[in-house]
């Protein structure tokens, strides 16, 4: 099909050890950066650098036409209709499906659940499997360096059942606490939730080493991997996580559509999390009998035109290979890193041994949301805040911090423009 | 009209940020309000004293952006003697004027030298920063306690 032709990066995916400080050549970055459309903008009269990635990241034009070609040419409703759109259209959601299975390693596309997010798929575990088997007394362990959207439908649940929130603490680098960790397990724990990558530290937990400590107390583990997903190998029968959710907007796809990954076992033990179209077998007015996994979680219509473009993200990221992807963003930040050291008054947040493609930062006492409106006006997109971890913030007793996250489509010469553009925010506030 | 962010900076910050007046605490206050700013996190307390309708004293605390403090500071300057309703007229045409719907350049007003923020309304994400002290001097008025920037008057 002339769409899945169209739908690979036009770049080798060989590694280029011309140049020893990157994956990517310079004429393979300079390809990769003209898929992407967005990357051509300039932003108050500067070219724009997009540093804010893991916020969200940009599409390439792969799946913008992927996009396209869906609304123009294939769209209709799915799992109903017998005319050749409705199957066509079925076909490449499903297709979909199992492009993210490849993905992520999964052992059968039923484990592979399509949400409107991350956050949704924490909700729909919390809901699905928290509210059915956890109960008065129990526990719930998750880290202290968790997004907002995976400790508050815990706490929601704690509340609600009179369990109880047990913290992973961290280190000043933002290095989990593993002797901790373990000490907190009990016969009361009954679940574990844990960030794969922190999105305001960046981060990398062991958690394959994490998640057997949980089984060997019989607790079921979730990996929040939105920021993980994008950027480096995921293998969910590797780690051996329970559930795996991550969001399609971070990894070059469409905002509205996530994913849950479940091991299938649990996931067929677990309720319903929404009631509607598409989770039933049958309904009367006595009893309904719900679908089999995995459409007993997708009631009603889905963003079938997003998860189709998530599709095509997929094969885009796969085609430029995540280990690319993890050399170039780790020498980004290795050098990002070694410039930000060499500012006065520069602090870098979240300085763990194993880390992704963040820079979190604080800069004298000039607050993060006043470096970011000036960096701004330098065309540099940073997100400045709480990044949706105020514990995180507390734990290192700061408001907020400015953050550049990267991706593979960000160069050198971005990096040496976000660090000229810190000099002339110290530069104001001199 | 100051419209370029770069300029508003560059006036209010190099003085009341790096000087804030009336900052600390207010012996006497009969009036306090701490305001908030979930989104990023910018919280202040004021302590106001009003002795008959007047504001007889004011000061503020806490911890914001630049542009959160250098507005807390000089609304302490600015309402500082003026009597509750003058500075609830100001708290109203501060509030407009950071939201571009009042023109200082074209529309009455007595803002006076706080029109150098007239500029924050270029910057959707910031305006909240400017507007909390006022939000938060409402607050102490109607003796509310706490406010937040998600809050409508």
């Amino acid at each position: 099909m002339n769409v899945r032709a169209k739908n690979q990066p036009q770049l080798s995916s060989t590694p280029n050890h011309a140049n020893a400080t990157s994956a990517f050549s310079a004429s393979n970055i300079e390809r990769i950066r003209a898929d992407f459309p967005i990357l051509q903008r300039s932003i108050h009269g500067k070219p724009l650098v997009y540093l804010d990635n893991a916020a969200s990241s940009q599409m390439p034009q792969q799946v913008i036409d992927r996009l396209a070609h869906y609304q123009t040419h294939e769209h209709a409703n799915i799992h109903r209709g017998v005319h050749t759109l409705s199957q066509n259209a079925t076909t490449e959601y499903e297709n979909a499906r199992l492009k993210v299975m490849n993905f992520i390693g999964a052992k059968e596309s039923r484990e592979i659940i399509f949400t409107h997010g991350t956050t949704e798929g924490i909700n729909l575990v919390m809901h699905g499997y928290g509210r059915r088997f956890i109960g008065e007394g129990d526990e719930i362990i998750i880290s202290a360096m968790e997004h907002h959207s995976n400790i508050v439908p815990w706490q929601m649940l704690c509340e609600e059942k009179k369990a109880r929130l047990r913290i992973i603490p961290m280190n000043d680098a933002g290095e989990l606490l593993l002797d901790e960790y373990a000490k907190l397990f009990n016969k009361n724990t009954k679940f574990v939730a844990l960030t794969h990558v922190s999105n305001a530290l960046g981060t990398i937990n062991p958690v394959r080493e994490m998640i057997a400590t949980a089984h060997q107390y019989g607790a079921p583990v979730l990996l929040d991997g939105a920021q993980a997903a994008p950027h480096m190998a995921v293998n969910v029968q590797d780690l051996d996580c329970d559930f795996y959710v991550f969001s399609s907007h971070k990894m070059c796809g469409p905002t509205g559509v996530g994913i849950l990954y479940g091991k299938a076992a649990l996931l067929e033990k677990m309720q319903p999390y929404q009631g509607g179209g598409d989770m039933i077998l049958n309904v009367t007015f006595e009893r309904t009998t719900y679908n089999d996994i995995p459409h007993k979680f997708e009631a009603g219509t889905p963003a079938i035109a997003a998860g189709i473009g998530l599709g095509a993200a997929i094969d885009y990221i796969t085609a430029i290979g995540l280990e690319n992807i993890a050399a170039h963003e780790q020498a980004l930040l290795e050098y990002a890193s070694e410039a930000a050291r060499s500012i006065p008054g520069l602090k870098i947040i979240g300085t763990a041994q194993h880390k992704a493609a963040v820079l979190s930062f604080i800069l004298d006492d000039i607050h993060p949301h006043d470096i970011g409106t000036l960096l701004d006006q330098e065309g540099i997109a940073v997100r400045a805040g709480h990044h949706c971890a105020q514990p995180v913030m507390q734990r290192f007793g700061i408001p907020a911090t400015a953050r550049a996250s990267f991706a593979f489509y960000n160069t050198f010469e971005e990096v040496d423009a976000l660090i000229a553009g810190i000099h002339t925010v110290k530069k104001v506030f001199a | 009209m100051m419209n370029n962010p770069r300029a508003l900076y560059q006036e209010v910050i190099l003085d009341h940020n790096k000087k804030p007046r009336n900052f600390g605490v207010l012996e006497n206050a009969n009036r306090h309000a701490e305001g908030h700013n979930p989104v990023c996190g910018d919280h202040i307390t004021l302590h106001v004293k009003i002795d008959g309708g007047h504001i007889s004293g004011i000061s503020f605390e806490g911890q914001s952006c630049a542009i959160c403090k250098a507005s807390a500071s000089m609304m302490t300057g600015q309402v500082k003697g003026k009597t509750v309703v003058e500075a609830e007229t100001l708290i109203q045409e501060f509030r407009e004027m950071a939201t571009g719907k009042l023109d200082v350049n074209a529309q009455p007003h007595h803002l006076g030298r706080l029109t150098v923020f007239a500029g924050v309304s270029e910057l959707p994400s910031r305006v909240k920063c400017a507007i909390l002290p006022w939000h938060t001097l409402h607050a102490a008025f109607k003796d509310m306690g706490s406010t937040s920037t998600e809050k409508d008057f």
